[in-house]
């Protein structure tokens, strides 16, 4: 075997094998800043790969404004937008510090961030609360309603999250998203279960820490309205399992996909943090009454780590309600489209099985050269947002990763290894 | 982390190379690669065949092909 | 349940139902409301739980009642905004049928057909071959993934750059598989024919040919002597050239070398070069079988005491079973269709290109020149001014972008109307290949070109290459040319030297 074959399949069984092998606890909630040392006065962190202001969609800047006022960094939302024309803030992909954040994706140093711990490397990863339904920053949304409920994360539900998650050991996910898988959940668009499961989970150490009777309830009832609760405590997982996957020399697998609204970003194990970007593609999809196609924000999100690891699309089997969106098929299309997942990834996760697959596990570890030899794009399930900010969430269905990143990224993999 | 020799779980074991399978004991059990009325001529005969949905490499991208070759394992 | 109406604006109307107790997955109802906002006269439709969110994407869209307003949790709202009223209970009781109706069943789900060679392998884990027949640009890439994959592999595909086929035959060498081809047509395994191969009869005659039509006339001629074929595989018209040095064969002849079910060995090919002829029969020299070996038209060479070289498929399969074609009943007579005076020349019309040889060494063995787009030694390249000409329609310079003739017999027809209405021409021959995956009935087709003919015509000779077996029964395809008034042939051979008897006949 040559040289360049044995080291891309070494590199590969080891990438395969730490993201395998991670163990996953969600730990902690504390203060973005108190997480990340290097978010300070101005600094904004936002989903997918690096984006300038003037590139930004109108969702994006509805929430830049918006935090920038939440953070009081400006009077109000005329003046925060003025202020990031003129290059007052650093904007900077939420990956580069161990972060992810949905749609928007907006991590600033005072809002709460869950902290979920990879006990089998050690590393941790982070990502915000989830706002809701309706209209939230997330989706672009920047009014007082918006502002003052992230006031209430940040006051209220953040600090008590933390304090009954540090007075427990902390809730282990790897079973929890397997309990899941086999009641329907997919993890990106389905999260009912799992959001269930965890309030089970924290019930009890939430009821026990905290003494405010009243304050509990608007804790529970928060919680317990949102089914897609666990989507960010998902997305953390992701970024602690695909962290330590980074720069294995000669290594194929995808350790991050995401966007930003205007670009799609992929990172590859052997080739380090650069991204290899394209334009997005829009969602297809179903949409609410009064809705349509036309009212679409392009793709945006850090959401994707989530098909990085083998759950969302790539878990479609699992939740076969979610193929019956537009562009998916029926939903008897949904073990197909789990099947031809796995012909672009390397291995199946044995600890997450689909019981609709004779308990096949997910299929893991996307490897860009199967992506380009066989021209099957990675397939997303994500919500779809409007493209005016604040509006919220106008539908659902499915969005493709675009093979020019992948195309281009393996370009570079073979400059990298000598062979072109 | 511990050094690969050994596949991790869940990617399809190579075939041993020193006890190649035989081409001739039993009925051939085939996989087909192109061209649909072989695999359905074989499927008339009650013959074990499966059809690839085959398509070009790297969407026919023939520099994309050869990069790939290159790097496969 | 109960229904509500409003007056929305525009004089459209606002009609909400309240089911309770109904839970229903949210995507299903989103697919339900799409099907409603299409019936005609619906400007828009929804059918929603009536959670407080829910309700808010309702009002906000212009959907809600007075009645819906009032709808919980557990409720099921149906949200129309109609023409008319009429409109909207046509809506309604869609929206009933919707909700009834059973889910599609798995009708709809076609059975996964894995998009490549690995995942084929993972669901059929005991697979023991790959047929390759992808445009001949990727077929060595394709072949060398099922070599990785621990499979042999037979290379139906063309085209494939000769320095591939080398690579790929060496590799395969090192892993102990056979790759059979390129260019390979015919495979017969444990009497499953693959590809362009006939239903023949099993036996304990192995073959082994550099050519598919050559199998398959020495196959079918085996079956109709009584004898019958263990396999049959091929290795490509390349094989045996000095570049390739028989590298498959040579692997053939291992295989068939330690089968049991194998008594003697066929092997059939145009001559190869003195070295890789010598390393061919060095393997035979060491077997403990018989061999035939058809070198078509090959020179004696000194053979090991094991083998007889036959210079025509015709003689390979008659030594091979020991019986002779001319001791069955003969299936011609002198017919009464003789060419006119004026007429001399033959033109035989090939689809395979072995046939094609085999009949120019006919024509060598009667000391009678003869042209060929694909000539044997000894034999003229061909000329517009050539005399005698047997064509090989399956050549490249005939096939590029167009049909093999064995698969479309229309690419003959032309040739054929041609030839039959040439003064000059006395007799046309021709092959006619059945079996797998050739034409269903190439008889028929001839037939009607036939009908169409000038009754002042050339005789026309054939053979039909198959077996009553195959799916267009030897004997029908026969029945049918003998109806045309065809002159037939019990095989390619004789054939040709019918149609060298017609032409004696004329003087």
């Amino acid at each position: 075997m040559s040289d360049v074959r044995q080291v891309l399949r070494e590199a590969n069984a080891e990438a395969v094998h730490r993201m395998l092998a991670a163990e996953p606890v969600l730990i902690d909630v504390v203060a973005a800043a108190d997480a990340i040392p290097e978010l300070g006065e101005g600094m904004i962190l936002h989903a997918g790969p690096p984006i300038s202001w003037e590139r930004m969609c109108g969702p994006m800047r509805g929430a830049v404004a918006g935090i920038a006022v939440f953070e009081g960094w400006a009077n109000d939302l005329d003046a925060a937008a003025a202020l990031a024309a003129r290059g007052a803030f650093q904007f900077r992909p939420n990956h580069d510090f161990a972060a992810v954040g949905p749609m928007t994706g907006m991590t600033t140093a005072s809002q709460p961030v869950m902290v979920v711990e990879n006990q089998a490397s050690g590393n941790r990863a982070f990502c915000t609360i989830n706002e809701g339904l309706g209209k939230v920053m997330r989706f672009g949304g920047n009014d007082a309603s918006v502002l003052t409920r992230l006031a209430w994360l940040r006051d209220v539900l953040g600090p008590a999250l933390g304090t009954a998650l540090r007075s427990s050991e902390g809730i282990e996910l790897k079973s929890l998203v397997a309990r899941g898988l086999t009641m329907g959940d997919e993890m990106h668009q389905r999260n009912v279960a799992c959001s269930s499961l965890l309030l089970r989970s924290l019930a009890a150490a939430l009821a026990s820490t905290c003494g405010d009777r009243a304050i509990l309830t608007t804790i529970l009832s928060f919680i317990a309205s949102n089914d897609q609760f666990f989507l960010n405590i998902a997305m953390a997982m992701g970024k602690a399992i695909t962290d330590p996957v980074r720069d294995i020399k000669g290594a194929s697998v995808v350790t991050a996909m995401s966007r930003n609204g205007t670009d799609f970003g992929i990172r590859v194990s052997g080739l380090g943090d650069e991204w290899f970007t394209a334009p997005v593609e829009m969602p297809d999809g179903l949409y609410f009454p009064g809705f349509s196609a036309a009212d679409a924000n392009p793709d945006m999100g850090d959401s994707t780590i989530i098909e990085t690891i083998g759950l969302g699309g790539f878990a479609m089997a699992a939740a076969p309600a979610v193929a019956g969106f537009v562009g998916a098929g029926a939903p008897s299309n949904a073990a197909q489209i789990t099947h031809t997942m796995r012909e672009i990834t390397l291995a199946e996760n044995p600890e997450w099985t689909i019981p609709a697959l004779d308990y096949q596990g997910v299929p893991t570890a996307i490897d860009i050269r199967r992506v380009v030899e066989t021209g099957i794009a990675p397939m997303i399930n994500t919500g779809i947002a409007h493209r005016e900010p604040g509006v919220g969430q106008v539908g659902a269905g499915v969005v493709r990763a675009p093979l020019a990143c992948f195309e281009s990224a393996l370009w570079a993999l073979g400059k990298r290894l000598g062979v072109t | 982390m511990s050094k690969t020799s050994e596949l991790p779980p869940g990617q399809s074991p190579q075939r041993v190379k020193d006890t190649p399978v035989s081409l001739i004991q039993g009925s051939p059990r085939v996989i087909n690669v192109g061209l649909s009325g072989f695999a359905e001529a074989l499927a008339a005969q009650g013959v074990a065949v499966i059809q690839v949905d085959w398509s070009p490499p790297a969407r026919g991208d023939a520099d994309l092909a050869t990069l790939l070759s290159k790097l496969s394992d | 349940m109960g229904v509500g109406k409003a007056t929305g604006c525009d004089m459209s109307v606002v009609f909400n139902q309240v089911r309770t107790g109904v839970f229903l997955d949210s995507v299903v109802l989103m697919r339900i409301s799409r099907e409603l906002a299409d019936l005609e006269g619906i400007e828009e439709a929804a059918l929603m739980i009536g959670t407080p969110s829910n309700l808010a994407i309702l009002e906000r869209a212009g959907l809600l009642s007075e009645l819906g307003r009032q709808a919980g949790g557990g409720d099921l709202v149906l949200a129309v905004r109609a023409r008319d009223a009429a409109t909207a209970e046509i809506a309604a009781t869609e929206a009933e049928r919707a909700l009834e109706r059973p889910s599609r069943t798995g009708s709809q789900a076609e059975t996964w057909q894995p998009r490549t060679l690995r995942s084929a392998c993972s669901v059929m884990t005991d697979a023991n071959f790959a047929l390759v027949s992808v445009p001949g640009d990727f077929a060595a890439a394709e072949a060398r993934k099922a070599l990785r994959l621990g499979l042999h592999v037979m290379i139906f595909s063309d085209n494939v750059p000769l320095e591939e086929e080398v690579a790929l035959k060496r590799e395969a060498t090192e892993a102990g598989l056979l790759v059979m081809g390129p260019d390979c047509g015919t495979v017969i395994i444990g009497g499953v024919p693959l590809a362009f191969a006939n239903q023949v009869s099993r036996g304990d005659i192995g073959l082994i040919g550099a050519s598919g039509t050559g199998i398959q006339e020495v196959s079918s001629l085996i079956t109709r002597l009584g004898g019958g074929v263990s396999h049959a595989l091929g290795v490509g018209g390349r094989d045996l050239s000095d570049a390739v040095g028989g590298s498959s064969m040579l692997a053939a002849l291992k295989l068939l070398n330690n089968d049991p079910g194998t008594r003697h060995v066929v092997l059939i090919s145009k001559p190869p070069s003195t070295a890789v002829a010598k390393s061919i029969l060095t393997e035979v020299a060491a077997s403990d079988k018989t061999f035939s070996i058809c070198f078509i038209g090959a020179a004696p060479l000194s053979l090991p005491s094991n083998a007889t070289l036959l210079r025509t498929l015709k003689a390979a399969a008659e030594h091979a079973v020991g019986t002779s074609i001319n001791a069955v009943a003969k299936e011609w007579g002198e017919g009464s269709v003789l060419p006119g005076a004026g007429r001399s020349r033959i033109v035989g019309l090939f689809c395979g290109g072995t046939l094609a040889a085999e009949a120019q060494v006919v024509f060598i063995d009667e000391a009678v020149s003869v042209a060929s787009n694909a000539p044997i030694p000894g034999v003229s390249q061909l000329v517009a001014a050539s005399h005698h000409v047997l064509v090989d329609l399956g050549d490249d310079s005939y096939t590029r972008g167009r049909p093999h003739p064995m698969i479309d017999p229309t690419v003959r027809e032309g040739e054929l109307v041609r030839a039959l209405g040439d003064p000059t021409v006395a007799v046309v021959l021709l092959d006619v290949v059945i079996g797998h995956g050739a034409h269903v009935n190439p008889a028929s087709a001839i037939a009607r070109v036939l009908c169409k003919a000038s009754p002042d015509r050339p005789v026309v000779v054939a053979s039909v290459t198959g077996t009553k077996r195959d799916p267009q029964d030897r004997d029908a395809q026969a029945s049918i040319l003998r109806g045309a008034g065809v002159l037939m042939a019990p095989s390619n051979a004789d054939a040709a030297r019918l149609a060298l008897a017609c032409l004696s006949l004329i003087d």
